[in-house]
């Protein structure tokens, strides 16, 4: 389902979509996005560099939210800025919920902001906004 | 402004990175790899049909493999080719220029994005990064360090920017690691007074009953000092006494406690008498005579042993 821009209201907010962290999804994101920096799979380099366990490397977290915005906005809809800023680490055995609020719109260009968090049992592990383009109700194909 | 701090400051605006195409062009295998990983089932990424219906005229990338396009791969992960030594790489040298003022460890805090258009199978990206800025020194949770910002900026075959990346990672000087507190002396159990280090470890004070005469003894043993019975049980205490004797140690010093160090012998009210350290008082204000309560202590997760501290007044 594609979500025109008229059909978003700024203080909608998505629903929650929650992430298992599992060992597996911290291994194979960071293998999926060229990443083989040790602390995202090895687990006893992991703590010799002052870590509890491997943890979730950055490009994962912009494709989950990625994921988590356009799951909602539908295929229509065109990323145009993920900004996100990194706190508690995602280790493995943790889940991240991840909420989002329409905090802003621009009718010119059909612009949505939409402010993500992603919280996991340590505190928020990353906080930011994506940028999505929708279609308006006249336009758009598909749906 | 010191000369460390204007070095530093001469690197805003400074290329850490020369443009550099990523090892291989926009591709579905990829695209496939890391929408799978993701669990993300947005089908412009992988149905040409779905994505012509979306508007697109064919497959598209999702926005957030950008920097993966330009990921330098796993083997110059793990086997980084040897730099010329006669040149060292920007990045090499404002490392070098970091790590003079202590800041060794880094820990990425922001990415910023901003797409200029989506990248489609067959596209090339390529990656160069500036200097923005770098920050004065800050106080941190994980140390003091410097924030550097950077902007990397991607570009396809034709050298139109396709994305600009604000990055921002602080180097900081990790805090030293506090040495861990040395564990107390262990007392030397046997089977004779294993029985009264067990009950402290449950929080019980006991005391050692002859089961013949009934005279109370400690420390504990095998053998009442009055009638020369070996058979034996034991007494709950009170907990009240009060200081028999005390001295308060100066030197020398054992890592594991805290100086001035009050060891008094406690008098129980049961009449036995034993050796504590005491709580809740300051060397000075200890007495002979005081009435004192136990008052546990942890040392460490293998030690329980029994404290003394003042008892409150009565009808205080």
């Amino acid at each position: 389902m594609n979500r025109s821009f008229e059909d978003v209201a700024v203080g909608e907010e998505l629903p929650a979509l929650s992430v298992p962290v599992t060992r597996t999804l911290i291994v194979a994101t960071a293998i999926a996005s060229r990443d083989y920096q040790d602390v995202h799979h090895d687990p006893s380099l992991a703590v010799e560099r002052g870590s509890k366990d491997v943890f979730m490397n950055i490009l994962t977290t912009n494709g989950l939210v990625d994921r988590y915005v356009t799951g909602w906005a539908g295929p229509a809809a065109v990323v145009k800025a993920i900004r996100i800023r990194l706190g508690a680490p995602n280790h493995p055995g943790d889940t991240m919920v991840l909420t989002g609020t329409v905090a802003a719109k621009h009718a010119e260009d059909g612009r949505v902001e939409i402010a993500v968090r992603g919280v996991n049992a340590l505190g928020p592990h990353v906080t930011g906004t994506v940028v999505v383009q929708l279609n308006g109700r006249s336009e758009g194909s598909g749906a | 402004m010191t000369d460390y701090e204007t070095r530093l400051q001469s690197w805003a605006g400074r290329e850490l990175m020369a443009p550099r195409f990523g090892q291989d062009a926009v591709n579905v295998p990829m695209i496939r790899h890391w929408v799978e990983a993701m669990a993300d089932d947005n089908p412009v990424y992988l149905d040409e049909e779905a994505a012509r219906a979306s508007g697109r005229d064919g497959i598209v990338a999702p926005a957030s493999m950008m920097q993966g396009w330009t990921m330098r791969g796993y083997a110059a992960s793990v086997r980084p080719a040897p730099e010329p030594a006669s040149e060292p790489s920007a990045a090499d040298e404002l490392n070098g220029l970091l790590a003079e003022g202590g800041y060794t460890s880094v820990v990425a805090t922001d990415s910023e994005f901003e797409f200029h258009r989506e990248l489609v199978p067959g596209d090339r990206v390529s990656v160069e990064e500036t200097v923005e800025s770098i920050s004065p020194e800050k106080k941190t949770a994980l140390g003091a360090g410097r924030f550097i910002s950077t902007v990397r900026t991607y570009r396809d075959a034709n050298g139109e920017v396709v994305a600009t990346q604000r990055w921002r990672t602080l180097r900081f000087r990790p805090k030293e690691k506090p040495e861990p507190k040395a564990l107390r002396p262990r007392p030397a159990i046997n089977q004779d007074n294993a029985f009264w280090f067990d009950a402290a470890r449950e929080h019980r004070l006991v005391i050692q009953r002859c089961a013949e005469c009934k005279s109370l003894r400690h420390p504990p043993g095998p053998c009442c000092p009055q009638c020369g019975s070996f058979e034996w049980d034991t007494v709950e205490a009170s907990g009240e006494g009060h200081v028999h004797t005390y001295v308060v140690n100066h030197h020398p010093r054992h890592p594991a406690f805290e100086y001035p160090l009050v060891v008094a012998v406690i008098e129980l009210a049961e009449g036995t008498r034993l050796i504590a350290n005491m709580t809740g008082v300051a060397p000075a204000d200890v007495e002979i005579g005081m009435p004192v309560v136990v008052d546990w202590i942890d040392p460490d997760p293998d030690l329980s042993l029994p404290a003394f501290r003042p008892a409150e007044k009565k009808g205080a």
